[in-house]
């Protein structure tokens, strides 16, 4: 069913031509392929994260449900969506009009040049289209087996547990080179006896075709592991971050539990570094159709729409940091000192205000260094190393927290150091508690241990307590949670029938 | 064939209403979004399910924003948990803009039985309320050409070219003629309709904090909401009371604060004297509502509207409903005595407790789910 179609006539003309102007500026993307669809299509891909195709799952519907109410009852609209795979897919809703598809497309160049070039994406598989849709012929095919419920079930259990990525696993890791190799044997052996995985077709097919091939040997008795060998493999000790790795290693699970969540572990680590770029890919992309718009795109009878389009993206917030905004004026602000040398030791140390301000050494290095700092950072070392006072109070930038006395949330302090402090703890492992694997033989009795790397914010204990039931469902074993609650260290327990506190 | 997330779609709706795997129920939060109309802001349900998931706490740990302002201002709305930089996995998305949009009342309406599975309302009694209607039930042999019924006007034809005999069977051609033309013309009739009043009862003694009487506030906004859409004609009266009653109008009910004790006999007494005597039971369908926070003066009062509740209020309602507001001062006495008299469920009375503001739409839906 084609709910999408690729643009034609006046758009594709208009995509040659943003493209030439992408090209001059000096982006560097992926092929660039846009296709048109209604807005109920939009809502659809934005509810699937951009991919066409997804295992089944309620919390799709879920998604769906909030963005086609949203978009019904006049909440908000999605202009654009665009997905990191190479060649690089952007959907365009059909009715924006051709102000919007100018900035929509040009926006699309920036986020395309950030994915091809962000060294945090360097390892996202860029087949992702076909792996996903692969992803879900093998959950409809475990659903078929095993039962629908049974296989949701075990889908929403997983899911739990899918925020506790480490972001390390993004690079060759020594563990990824030894998996890679593994990988690679067994796909010599395998490839022996099946010989028509030896070819050219493509990794993500080739693991289809030998799940298939492994299915069809099922009505062989597999060799069932013993009990006391499954405990053997358990190591003592092995911190790992990668909650979902560990399970799939050492949680006594059947096969299809073990490929789902594989499957649902190789997804999110994909969406991983979009998470983790997410003020800096807005205002690179913001920064470039900004740039692309009002320098070459741009017809003088357009500027107004442009401009209103613009600012309602820029719109600040004060419950909230816009990305869009503080991405773009920080991209501007690097440019900008980089122009005129206002940095290093000089700089620093200069004490004059005026001279400061009027700093100049007519560097310009400005364009240079914002494409460095595309490629290298993530949104924790941009805001680490380019936030400034300056930049903060030009910005009005502020903390804010609750006031028990009054009732209500005030603005707590303008500080320099508390904003960038208060950010970057946002931003700290893109958002999500640190909890880490510390024992898989928890007192000798094969429990597992987790950990929780407390920095400051206590966990919510309900969610938590829910979460090791799932945890449990998943180990089988007593499973225990390490974290500081209420500036005291306490041991979470859940054993299976009750919650409990141990010290 | 339809995009296959129709079918999670269909599942997520089953999981929310509670019709399949039961496991995931706990999960479900019945959050909502603001609508925006006019000057006024409306709210639509918005259930989700919350994936449990090591999170972080302390929301009151505050956020970050942008704007003016300084240290000690206050920040309008909540932080919003999405909003962190960083969360959510969806591609990339240009920004969303708000968009301005006109929804009606009954759309409104509509929207809320929807969410919240409300059963259509049963109205006793007879229909005692007239009102004219035209429909366009009658033939003519005058009207406007918009109005001609053209099977009408060549059956006529038919028979008068059958009765002239100009009608050939091997060639049934049928020409009307001016006075063929027939025409659709109306009939004025006399309609029949059930009519409700609502009462609202409120206790404004000092206990009752502006926090209390905005969820009442609230809730009474969606119960006028849906009664309207249910009935055709609605009347709505207020009773505010502390340890005497009187009746006021819409905006002093919701802004009136009042101290001292409080006697909930006082309200439930005019309560009776303005059904006694504007409201006859068998013409109208009553709705008294009641909301405290539970605390009476005395066992004594308890007892007396216990009284009025049995003799008179009662036998003359479709349903009383009482809600009771969680206020940091109330006892919560007035609900306990009720479900000692009552019990949990009555087919009478209804009972239900409101926690917070999050608690208002399964409160309504406790006092509108029956369908009485």
């Amino acid at each position: 069913m084609n709910r999408t179609k690729p643009i034609t006539g006046e758009l594709l003309a208009l995509k040659e031509e943003i493209e030439g102007y992408a090209i001059k500026a000096g982006l560097d993307f992926f092929p660039q392929i846009f296709e048109v669809c209604d807005y109920d299509t939009i809502n659809i891909l934005a509810a699937q994260g951009g991919f066409p195709s997804r295992y089944p799952h309620w919390k799709f519907g879920m998604d769906y449900d909030q963005l086609s109410k949203g978009y019904a009852y006049g909440l908000q609209k999605i202009y654009e969506m665009v997905i990191n795979t190479n060649p690089c897919y952007a959907y365009l809703l059909q009715a924006n009009n051709w102000v919007d598809q100018k900035i929509v497309m040009a926006h699309v160049y920036g986020h395309n040049d950030f994915f091809k070039n962000n060294a945090w994406f360097s390892n996202t598989n860029r087949k992702m289209m076909d792996v996903m849709a692969n992803h879900g012929t093998k959950i409809r095919r475990y659903m078929d087996r095993y039962g629908a419920d049974a296989v949701e079930n075990f889908i929403d259990k997983v899911l739990s547990l899918e925020n506790l990525m480490d972001i390390n696993e993004l690079f060759e890791t020594s563990s990824l080179k030894r998996h890679r190799q593994e990988q690679s044997d067994q796909q010599k052996i395998e490839s022996q006896d099946d010989g028509y995985l030896n070819d050219d077709r493509s990794q993500a097919l080739k693991s289809f075709m030998r799940t298939k091939a492994r299915i069809n040997k099922r009505d062989e008795p597999l060799p069932k592991k013993e009990d006391d060998q499954i405990s053997a493999e358990r190591p003592l000790q092995n911190k790992s971050k990668d909650i979902l790795g560990y399970l799939i290693q050492y949680a006594p699970i059947e096969e299809w539990q073990a490929d789902i969540i594989g499957i649902l572990r190789e997804e999110s680590y994909y969406f991983l570094p979009q998470r983790m770029t997410k003020i800096m890919n807005e205002g690179w992309a913001s920064y470039w159709h900004s740039r692309i718009m009002t320098e070459d795109a741009l017809d003088s009878s357009e500027i107004i729409d442009f401009a209103d389009k613009h600012a309602g993206v820029m719109a600040m917030s004060r419950q909230n940091i816009n990305p869009y905004k503080v991405g773009i004026e920080l991209m501007r602000d690097i440019e900008y000192r980089w122009n005129r040398g206002m940095f290093g030791k000089e700089y620093n140390e200069c004490t004059d205000m005026k001279e400061k301000h009027h700093w100049d050494t007519k560097l310009n290095q400005g364009r240079a260094k914002i494409f460095e700092v595309r490629k290298s950072h993530n949104d924790i070392s941009f805001i680490d190393e380019f936030l400034t006072p300056d930049f903060c109070e030009r910005q009005q930038l502020f903390t804010y927290k609750y006031n028990p006395r009054t009732g209500r949330f005030e603005i707590d302090s303008k500080d320099f150091l508390a904003i960038k402090q208060k950010l970057l703890s946002q931003l700290t492992n893109f958002g999500q508690p640190i909890i880490e694997v510390e024992d898989g033989n928890f007192m000798n009795r094969k429990e597992l241990l987790l950990s929780h790397v407390h920095y400051g914010v206590d966990l919510d204990v309900n969610f938590a307590s829910e979460t090791l039931r799932n945890l449990y469902a998943i180990w089988r074993r007593p499973v225990n949670l390490k974290t500081k609650y209420e500036e005291k260290e306490v041991v979470f327990q859940y054993d299976g029938k009750e919650f409990k506190t141990i010290n | 064939m339809d995009h296959p997330i129709k079918r999670d779609h269909a599942r997520f709706r089953k999981i929310v209403k509670g019709k399949i795997r039961d496991n995931l129920r706990k999960y479900v939060s019945h959050g909502s979004q603001i609508i925006p109309k006019g000057t006024d802001k409306f709210t639509v349900p918005m259930p989700t399910i919350d994936i449990p998931r090591f999170k972080f706490g302390d929301k009151s740990e505050g956020g970050m924003g942008q704007g003016k302002g300084e240290a000690g201002d206050p920040v309008n709305g909540q932080p919003d948990p999405n909003g962190q930089p960083g969360q959510g996995e969806a591609g990339e998305g240009e920004g969303n803009k708000e968009l301005e949009v006109e929804l009606s009342l009954e759309e409104l309406a509509r929207i809320l039985g929807e969410e919240l599975a409300l059963p259509n309302i049963e109205p006793k009694g007879k229909k005692s309320l007239q009102s004219v209607v035209d429909r366009y039930t009658n033939i003519g042999t005058v009207g406007p050409d918009s109005l001609r019924h053209l099977r009408r006007t060549y059956k006529q034809a038919l028979k008068r070219q059958i009765a002239t005999d100009s009608y050939d069977p091997e060639n049934p051609v049928i020409i009307p003629i001016r006075k063929d033309f027939r025409y659709r013309a109306s009939d004025t009739k006399v309609e029949m309709q059930n009519a409700a009043v609502v009462i609202y009862m409120m206790d404004v003694s000092g206990s009752m904090g502006d926090e209390q009487k905005e969820i009442v506030r609230t809730e009474s906004f969606w119960i006028n909401l849906w009664l309207k859409s249910q009935y055709k004609d609605i009347e709505i009266r207020y009773i505010i009371h502390d340890a005497t009653a009187k009746e006021v109008d819409e905006h002093t009910f919701f802004r009136t604060r009042e101290s001292g004790g409080t006697l909930i006999s006082s309200a439930f007494n005019l309560c009776k004297e303005i059904i006694e005597k504007d409201y006859n039971p068998n013409e109208w369908n009553i709705y008294p509502f009641h909301f405290s926070d539970g605390d009476n003066w005395s066992a004594d009062d308890t007892k007396l509207c216990m009284d009025l509740l049995d003799k008179v209020i009662l036998p003359v309602s479709n349903v009383f409903c009482y809600g009771q507001v969680e206020s940091r001062y109330g006892s919560g006495q007035f609900y306990k005595d009720l479900v000692t008299k009552y019990g949990q469920t009555s087919d009478k009375l209804i009972l239900s407790k409101i926690k917070n503001k999050e608690g208002i739409l399964d409160s309504i839906k406790e006092f509108l789910g029956k369908g009485k």
